[in-house]
């Protein structure tokens, strides 16, 4: 009796647990399981595969751990004990094969999700790639467009359906460039330079951020991802041109400066050297910022 | 003079303020109690220079339990910030603040909880489960626990004194240079972990030689306890991982002291190798606390069910895979750090590898249980339970395991949930179950089974409570270490709710209070008359008297096959050993404070390192090369019980408990 009301009393606990979680997340955006771009979604898919792969062994365990303490509890005379059964070849053997297979499963289909979903590989599409150069400032992020000639902060704007070729690199410590809507991150660090080619299948707002702690101001790290239609984010492009606001080598390092939680800023025109030198900056002693080469790119 | 030293560096913190009053309170309360009962010299003599394995495991589990405390603080004073700093409100911590308990939760719950709750275990269990009277190592076993409890000292100095790191537990670079922390937490988290991490290192090189070279006649490898195979696949684990360690924080001190790059952004330091090392010790030294937990559970279930663990070959195979595969994994911590397709996916797939040693261990923990007669004492509690949250971090683990899905929630809440999945549904259950499982072999009574059950609801409620939020909070998008977040973000209720969890498992830890305060006062009830606790033991431990006497084994057993004890009972032989006529002398090592002053020196040397004060440094160093002299130089480190005096023993006992 008193057990029975104990596992009552733990699958009520279960229940109410899970049911508050769904109820506390309505109306949030569960981003992860909410793709809005190719990455993402595969990423989603990737998880429900694993879930279900994995479901084949960790169900029964659940149940069959609850069943078997439940049948040959001391108290139930009536089963059948066994003091001396210690081993059977045959159900071992079992019990390797088939975690064994569904990791065999699991494996390759990581071999080749790996390669797919690699954040250097170029995404299929017809559409010519948009480039972004991106540098992790304490705490904040500049995004710089080579092509365009404009530089923001804190806002990337990209048109929908088009690959976006990331070049990330950092002025800070150790960060991560993440857009969950968009899936996949990658670590942004001083004197390298990473990729990430993400794809959005949709106009949208998405929220970016750093997923590596960095430091002191590392919680204001946070940047808006805005996904619009080509013309839209031609007339963007064209607008932000127009400012009169300038990205120069001393722009720059008043920008470097620590601050978080820092408003967007739009540069009109930016010095398109920049990325290059502040990745070199680490690569030789000495380089400092005032004294980069303008004329790189 | 005093380097860096100055009155400025007390922090004008109420928390921190009353922390120290509070330690300060402690202090003087366990100090006026010794005096007032004229207790020093017993203390002295009989516990802080023990060179009894039992009473230095002793010593390493009530430490570790003291600092789960300030651990189990800082988790809700984190919960309590990430559950009121939305929008406008920015908490009661200040980012400074914030990031310095969430580096010192870490660093107490892993290095000053978890492995002397470990190392507490092997002391306890080890020599008495192979049929030894000691350790390999008695003295270096005194070192080690000195060691460790020096670093111990230092990480509380580190909280009323100067400041804590402010980078994560594992204190990526460059992050940890000196660029971008200047103060001296960084320096006090080094030198802490490296006086701690010697004792580890110490500790696991004693336990390996123990195991190797102690094991009574006729137990042969094959015939060892199960636990026995997983502690010495942990401390295989730790012989290799710590130097690894040791020589990289040496080398970020020599960026922060020396100037050096190894590190640092500039002159062609690689942080990236900094996170590949320490992640090669890292990732090993999750193995190396859950090893033991898995074996604690070999011996309980077999005990409870009342049949031999099912699968031993298996078992054996199992562990010793999940030893060697841990080797090969560290990558899977940083796939976003950009490394190749194929790097990325074979670390992906070693790293699943694992769960297939693991889940034929849970298999062959159920065969254990099938057919068997299972009485569900508190550690079976902590079993299913363990079995039930287990599973669960498995499953999560195996899908970080997967880079695509790892690149979508690394570092994010999710992993935060995971890890915990593991470490407290693992190797905290596996501890718990552990200690009231071996409880009344170190005291000699058991303790309250009814508030240890209260304290599992509690726990294991609250740990879902706590941590399924934080799963959901992953696909969100929140990330770890924030303190501060958008209201639009809509995160706050669900933080609310992983906030309760964690008042549910203090409760938990209210209720453990509880059950060693009544169990101390029924220990007369609960007295263990036998030895054989639980009744069903299977293992030596259980064939001598409770408390194990401070020699063990009066005569030490000859064992023909695995669960010796059982056997002996199944043949009728019980108490054999114990009855035995034919006692000798006994050999025993005598205490020493040798390891007390190593321990001192080591503190005074990380100490004055923090603040530059060379000189000082210079004395503590000086000062544990002398100790180490002067030991060595001690002709007297043995004595002889005489076998007169064991037969004495032994009869009272037999008066005592039969």
């Amino acid at each position: 009796m008193k057990n029975k009301l104990t596992f009552i009393f733990v699958i009520a606990i279960i229940i109410a647990l899970w049911a508050v979680l769904f109820i506390l997340s309505q109306g949030v955006d569960v981003s992860v399981l909410n793709p809005k771009g190719w990455v993402a979604l595969q990423e989603k898919n990737l998880i429900i595969t694993a879930v279900l792969l994995m479901s084949i062994v960790v169900v029964p365990v659940y149940i069959l751990t609850f069943l078997i303490a439940w049948k040959y509890r001391a108290s139930n005379a009536s089963a059948v004990y066994d003091p001396d059964h210690d081993h059977d070849l045959r159900v071992e053997i079992f019990w390797w094969a088939v975690p064994i297979t569904i990791i065999l499963i699991l494996g390759t289909i990581t071999w080749k999700t790996t390669h797919e979903l690699d954040p250097f590989r170029h995404l299929d599409s017809n559409a010519r790639p948009l480039t972004v150069y991106v540098v992790a400032l304490n705490w904040k992020w500049l995004f710089i467009y080579p092509e365009q000639g404009i530089a923001t902060v804190n806002f990337v704007e990209f048109p929908e359906n088009r690959p976006i070729d990331f070049w990330i690199t950092a002025d800070t410590p150790m960060n991560s460039f993440w857009i969950p809507s968009l899936g996949s991150q990658i670590y942004a660090m001083a004197g390298m330079t990473t990729q990430l080619h993400l794809i959005a299948d949709q106009v949208g707002t998405f929220n970016g951020l750093s997923a590596n702690f960095s430091g002191e101001g590392f919680s204001g790290m946070k940047f808006v991802a805005q996904s619009v239609s080509q013309s839209d984010f031609d007339q963007w492009v064209h607008s932000v041109q127009e400012l009169p606001t300038i990205l120069d080598a001393d722009e720059y390092v008043r920008l470097a400066a620590p601050s978080s939680n820092v408003p967007t800023m739009y540069f009109g025109s930016a010095d398109m050297g920049l990325y290059n030198t502040v990745v070199l900056k680490y690569m030789t002693p000495n380089v400092s910022i005032p004294a980069m080469d303008h004329d790189a790119h | 003079m005093f380097g860096k030293l100055t009155l400025d560096a007390f922090p004008q913190n109420p928390i921190v303020m009353s922390a120290l009053i509070f330690m300060i309170v402690i202090g003087v309360a366990i100090a006026g109690a010794l005096f007032y009962f004229k207790r020093w010299r017993w203390f002295w003599d009989e516990w802080l220079t023990s060179l009894d394995a039992k009473r230095i495991g002793v010593m390493y589990i009530a430490v570790g339990f003291v600092m789960l405390l300030r651990g189990a603080i800082d988790a809700a004073m984190m919960r309590g910030q990430q559950a009121i700093s939305v929008g406008d409100s920015y908490g009661y911590l200040t980012p400074d603040h914030f990031d310095q308990v969430f580096t010192a939760h870490g660093v107490i719950m892993i290095f000053f909880v978890a492995m002397p709750l470990m190392f507490g275990l092997f002391n306890l269990v080890v020599p008495l489960q192979i049929g030894a009277r000691d350790v390999a190592f008695p003295f270096l076993n005194s070192v080690s626990f000195w060691l460790f409890a020096a670093g111990a000292i230092l990480i509380n100095i580190s909280l009323v004194y100067g400041e804590f790191a402010k980078i994560g537990w594992l204190g990526y670079p460059p992050l940890s240079e000196l660029q971008y922390s200047p103060g001296v937490g960084v320096d006090y988290y080094i030198w802490l972990l490296q006086i701690a991490g010697l004792g580890s290192l110490f500790g696991a090189i004693n336990f390996f030689v123990t195991i190797i070279k102690m094991r009574a006649p006729g137990m042969t490898l094959m015939r060892m306890p199960m636990f026995e195979w997983t502690t010495l696949a942990s401390v295989v684990l730790m012989i290799v991982i710590f130097p690894i360690l040791t020589a990289t924080l040496a080398m970020l001190s020599l960026d922060r002291l020396l100037g050096m790059h190894f590190f640092t952004s500039d002159s062609g330091g690689n942080a990236m190798m900094y996170v590949n090392l320490i992640w090669a010790w890292g990732h090993p030294e999750v193995y190396v606390l859950i090893l033991p937990a898995f074996g604690a559970f070999s011996e309980i279930v077999p005990t409870f069910a009342r049949k031999p663990l099912f699968g031993y070959a298996s078992m054996v195979a199992a562990s010793i895979v999940i030893c060697f595969f841990s080797f090969i994994v560290w990558l899977h911590h940083f796939f976003t750090m950009g490394a190749g397709a194929n790097v990325n996916a074979f670390f992906g797939i070693a790293t699943m590898v694992i769960a297939i040693p693991t889940g034929v261990k849970v298999f062959n923990w159920l065969a254990t249980m099938y057919r068997g007669r299972i009485t569900f004492t508190s550690p079976m509690y902590w079993f299913l339970g363990f079995v039930a949250t287990f599973t669960l971090g498995g499953m999560t683990g195996v899908m970080l395991a997967v880079p695509g899905i790892d690149f979508q929630v690394h570092n994010s809440l999710f992993l935060v949930a995971h890890f915990h999945n593991m470490v407290i549904g693992g190797v905290v259950f596996g501890y718990l179950a552990a200690l009231s499982f071996w409880f009344p072999k170190i005291f000699g009574f058991r303790l309250n089974e009814k508030w240890g059950i209260r304290a599992f609801w509690c726990w294991i409620v609250g740990f879902f409570v706590a941590f399924m939020p934080l799963y959901v909070l992953g696909f969100m998008g929140a990330t770890r270490r924030l303190d501060h977040y958008d209201a639009s973000t809509g995160w706050q209720p669900l933080f609310i709710v992983a906030g309760i969890g964690v008042a549910i498992i203090a409760l938990g830890i209210v209720c453990q209070a509880i059950q060693l305060i009544v169990s101390i006062k029924e220990r007369k009830q609960n007295a263990d008359t036998t030895g054989d606790a639980w009744n069903d033991g299977r293992t030596l431990e259980w064939s001598t008297s409770s408390p194990a006497p401070f020699y063990n084994y009066a005569v030490i057993p000859t064992v023909h096959g695995r669960d010796a004890f059982w056997a002996m009972k199944q043949s009728g032989n019980i108490g054999q050993a114990r009855l035995a006529q034919e006692y000798t002398d006994i050999e025993l090592p005598r205490n020493t404070p040798m390891g007390v002053y190593i321990g001192a020196f080591a503190l005074v040397f990380g100490f004055s390192l923090v603040w530059h004060i060379w000189w000082l440094a210079l004395i503590g160093a000086l000062g544990i090369v002398a100790c180490i002299i002067a030991r060595s130089f001690d002709e007297h480190t043995e004595y002889i019980l005489p076998a007169a005096e064991v037969a004495r023993m032994e009869a009272a006992r037999g008066a005592q408990t039969i």
